[in-house]
């Protein structure tokens, strides 16, 4: 796998994170697209093709898409519908550009999580004849990856916690997040119990939102932009583990190792953890985070817990983990893991405000697709 | 265009009303494992995989990552895309684009369907909006008929001319082993079946099948090296414009227009009617074939009865149109808009059997879907 | 080519284990569809004044029913409302006789019944309903229509209750 003609990121653009939004689908593409559009300087004219990313499932319609047709600028221009994490979306959109047919990309995403009824639609990602009628959902999938992740390494729940607290407290910080929260493990510890281990301060919450990003070729981004605006993919990768949840060591992250060994090799990255300053990674429960930060090399396996517990990802530590709030402050599916990486543009261009990473100059923004992070999308982004 | 990429091997399965032997997944697998075998490669060889259907047709969420034991995607990077009708081109797109980006050479790009796992018009009707247009919006058939409606009275098409386009396409699969509905009908058998909406009647229509189909994308440097005849990548567009149905101007299709004169500028074609020697296009309705030809700048808006009369688009005519029988014959919905590019390929390749289109060098491939949305692909014979 | 084995016809594995399919049984998965403030409006006021209200795009000058935020063509914001109808011509129409399960309520769909498209007076776009004349002999793309509005209006599409031929 080789790379070719650099790309950048040249605008972004989110919505507020929020739950039961008045908005229609194309009502909030519509002002995600205007925001990116806006963010970059251009006009729609200067966007060549479109690739949106919307779910049947979660918008309650088949071709989901149909609904942000008109409001994602793409009249009379090509688009495409990925149905999955928006780095999955974004992925696709990069390699549009570097297939030599369109100079600039926007993706957008967008879902509506308090519109629909999660457990049903995470239900249906299971096997219809032998897991669906357990009732498995993403709640009880991560519970079970919880219990495994914890018994292989010896953790605690406190420990699990400790994501909790940081991420709600990190959320105070950025206007956009839903659940800014001042908390203590006790108070994470004595939320309600949902599926054991995880408890309601576990788990991210049901998000409505949307975001969009405009990717441009190393000539049009010098053409469209200035300098202050331009964010380039370093590398990328995604990979997807089994299916069956059996077939998986739920706390072995193989797929996330590919994942990210694809996008350090393609970006130069030796030594994750002293090169990367910043990193957005999708945490839809609070064990999730240290367990892809072993799967991202950050630490080592197991290590994630200690990790936390020294202060290292916290907002002043070492390598700040999810200064946005992350996933368990706002988890608009589909969306996030775009957001993910339109945080990630907003540290590097400094324009973070009160969530900034000082001298942030690489950054990593990660996203999942499936349940029990089955399929992993990893970008490395730098000035 | 972009960067070169060639088709180097196609699988389809074999279509049917319902596949009782096998599961979506080996459905899948059928396809992956034929397309694997005509390419002459091994599931090594594959660097990336993309995958489509209409979620509704099964219930499955994450078609990604539920068939990866069957598409051959564990431990590779793989992803969904899905656009309704249109899926099967966009899928086709999207491995086109992948192999063209450099990131991977060789793409796997797999649509499917196993439509009889559901009531295939109540989950189409879903796609209007659900506040405004589905309660009045009667699944495919309905808008189809409709704008049928509105040509005949604009042009003075006939019920008898959507017959002809039945009776082609259907006596056309009879030389596809693939294919799922294999008959022998007559125009006059077509008007006598049963009225489903005015004016299509149920031999004017396509079934809902089981089904799937791979296509591996390569780009120049290995197909070159992997496939004596590559068929090439000349053109891909798609317009997938309007969000609302009442916005379409009917009479003709607007995107169907826009998309093909894109495609035919990008792949420097300028009389498509002489310059196409086979044509796999995506007409769910025999109407469609009718009034669509105007669409694709074959002739002037309403003149499409008379080239139909004619028998321009027969095997034997001057641009034989759904050598494979078409959407008529086969409709797995996810793959249905991929085996036109599948069919195009295997023209291309001299790899056709009995439906094969002596000499065929360029080829004419679309999708249709969504609000009246296509999609276009031109695959030919000598490097674009 | 040709060469693959055809298992169309299988009913049976080759130990002879019958091919099962497995039902879903009943499922049901509910929605809360927001509307947003521009549909919000259009239901509104065919439930309270009985008419239909349009936008129409500062840019293109298109006047669009049903009413949206967002002009395809030009992407701009519309805040300009129009009404038209509650007359306009047929457009286009069929009459559908298969039946398929409402996916609003998961009971089969009573048919026949006639989905048209009509040009409500003073828009550019088509609107999508339903017309009282099940005789597809008897309509014909040209005639007047005529909304007739439901005696209970609630805020849905179905506060017209169909349209009907003009005499």
């Amino acid at each position: 796998m080789r790379y070719m003609e650099r790309v950048a990121i040249i605008g972004v653009g989110q919505t507020k994170y929020e739950s039961g939004k008045r908005d229609n689908f194309a009502e909030m593409v519509f002002e995600v697209t205007n925001k990116a559009m806006e963010d970059a300087g251009i006009t729609k004219n200067e966007i060549d093709n479109v690739v949106s990313v919307s779910s049947d499932f979660w918008d309650g319609r088949t071709i989901s898409c149909m609904a942000i047709s008109d409001a994602s600028a793409a009249y009379g221009k090509d688009i495409t519908t990925v149905e999955g994490d928006g780095t999955f979306g974004a992925i696709y959109g990069l390699m549009r550009n570097l297939s030599g047919n369109y100079g600039t990309t926007l993706v957008v995403a967008h879902h509506k999580g308090t519109e629909s009824n999660m457990n049903g639609i995470t239900n249906t990602a299971f096997d219809p004849l032998v897991e669906r009628k357990l009732g498995l959902d993403a709640v009880s999938s991560g519970a079970l990856q919880a219990r495994r992740y914890m018994s292989a390494y010896g953790l605690l729940e406190e420990q699990f916690a400790l994501v909790s607290v940081k991420n709600h407290g990190n959320a105070k910080r950025n206007p956009l997040a839903m659940l800014p929260m001042d908390i203590t493990v006790e108070d994470v510890m004595g939320s309600r119990m949902v599926a054991d281990p995880l408890k309601v301060l576990d788990c991210s919450p049901l998000t409505d939102g949307a975001c969009a990003i405009i990717l441009a070729s190393e000539t049009p981004a010098h053409k469209l932009t200035t300098r202050d605006k331009r964010v380039w993919v370093k590398g990328v990768g995604h990979c997807s583990d089994a299916f069956r949840m059996g077939d998986r060591d739920l706390a072995d992250t193989r797929a996330l190792k590919d994942a990210a060994d694809r996008a350090y090799t393609m970006a130069g990255i030796i030594d994750p953890a002293k090169e990367i300053d910043v990193a957005e990674v999708y945490d839809a429960f609070t064990y999730m985070e240290p367990l892809w930060l072993e799967g991202l090399g950050i630490c080592d396996d197991g290590m994630g817990c200690e990790y936390l517990e020294r202060g290292l990802f916290d907002f002043e530590g070492d390598l700040p983990i999810n200064p946005s709030g992350g996933r368990l402050s706002a988890n608009p599916v589909q969306v996030a893991g775009l957001a993910c990486m339109a945080e990630c543009v907003l540290q590097l261009r400094g324009e973070a405000g009160d969530h900034q990473v000082e001298g942030a100059d690489t950054a990593l923004a990660h996203g999942i697709n499936g349940m029990c992070g089955q399929s992993h999308c990893v970008w490395v982004l730098g000035r | 265009m972009g960067n070169r990429v060639g088709i180097i091997g196609v699988g389809q399965t074999h279509h049917a009303a319902k596949r009782l032997d096998a599961s979506g997944v080996e459905l899948i697998a059928e396809a992956v494992t034929r397309a694997l075998d005509d390419a002459e490669l091994t599931i090594d060889d594959i660097d990336a995989i993309v995958v489509g259907n209409m979620d509704h047709f099964e219930n499955i969420n994450y078609v990604d990552t539920w068939a990866v034991d069957g598409l051959g995607a564990f431990m590779k990077p793989v992803f969904k895309v899905t656009t309704g009708g249109t899926t099967g081109t966009t899928v086709g797109a999207c491995g086109y684009y992948q192999a063209a980006s450099g990131l991977f050479d060789i793409v796997l790009a797999v649509g499917w369907e196993k439509n009889s796992e559901s009531d295939t018009q109540a989950a189409i009707a879903t796609c209007a909006n659900p506040i405004l247009e589905r309660d009045s919006f009667a699944g495919a058939i309905g808008p189809l008929a409709t704008e049928y409606s509105m040509y005949m009275k604009a042009f003075g098409a006939t019920e008898e001319d959507a017959a002809i386009v039945a009776a082609r396409d259907r006596n056309n699969a009879l030389n596809n082993p693939y294919a799922h509905s294999r008959q022998q009908v007559t125009v006059e058998d077509v008007m006598k079946s049963p009225m489903l909406s005015y004016p299509i009647k149920f031999l004017d229509m396509c079934p809902r099948s089981d089904g799937a189909c791979a296509v591996i994308f390569a780009n120049e440097k290995a197909a070159r090296k992997l496939c004596p005849e590559p068929a090439w990548v000349h053109a891909s567009v798609v317009r997938h414009d309007y969000t609302h149905f009442g916005d379409l101007e009917w009479k003709f299709m607007p995107t169907l227009e826009r998309a093909s004169a894109a495609a035919y500028k990008l792949a420097g074609i300028t009389k498509p009617l002489e310059e196409f020697d086979v044509a796999e296009l995506y007409l769910p309705a025999s109407t469609c074939g009718v009034k669509w030809m105007d669409s694709l700048w074959f002739c002037e808006h309403g003149e499409a009865p008379d080239l139909i009369r004619k028998g321009t688009f027969e095997m034997d005519g001057q641009l034989p149109i759904n050598p494979s029988g078409g959407v008529i014959s086969t409709n797995p919905i996810g793959a249905t808009a991929l085996i036109r590019v599948a069919e195009g390929a295997w023209q291309i390749m001299g790899k056709s059997g009995d439906r094969q289109v002596e000499g065929a060098s360029l080829a004419l491939c679309t999708g249709f879907g969504g609000c009246s949305w296509s999609d276009v692909m031109i695959l030919g014979a000598d490097l674009p | 080519m040709g060469m693959y084995t055809d298992k169309r016809k299988r009913t049976h594995t080759p130990e002879g284990y019958e091919l099962l399919t497995h039902s879903s049984g009943d499922i049901q998965y509910d929605f809360g569809w927001h509307c947003g403030p521009y549909w919000s409006k259009f239901l509104g006021e065919m439930r309270d004044n009985k008419r239909f209200m349009a936008v129409k795009c500062p840019e293109c000058g298109t006047v669009y029913v049903p009413p949206r935020q967002c002009c395809g063509k030009c992407f701009v914001d519309m805040n300009e409302w129009v009404e038209v109808g509650p007359e306009g011509s047929l457009e286009g129409f069929t009459v559908v006789r298969f039946p398929y399960i409402d996916p609003n309520n998961g009971q089969m769909k009573k048919v026949p019944y006639t989905a048209i498209w009509v040009t409500l007076d003073g828009s550019d776009t088509r609107y999508l309903h339903f017309c009282n004349e099940p005789d597809e002999m008897k309509l014909d793309v040209g005639m007047r229509l005529r909304a007739v509005w439901a005696e209970k209006r609630i805020g849905t599409v179905h506060d017209v209750e169909y349209f009907e031929v003009m005499k």
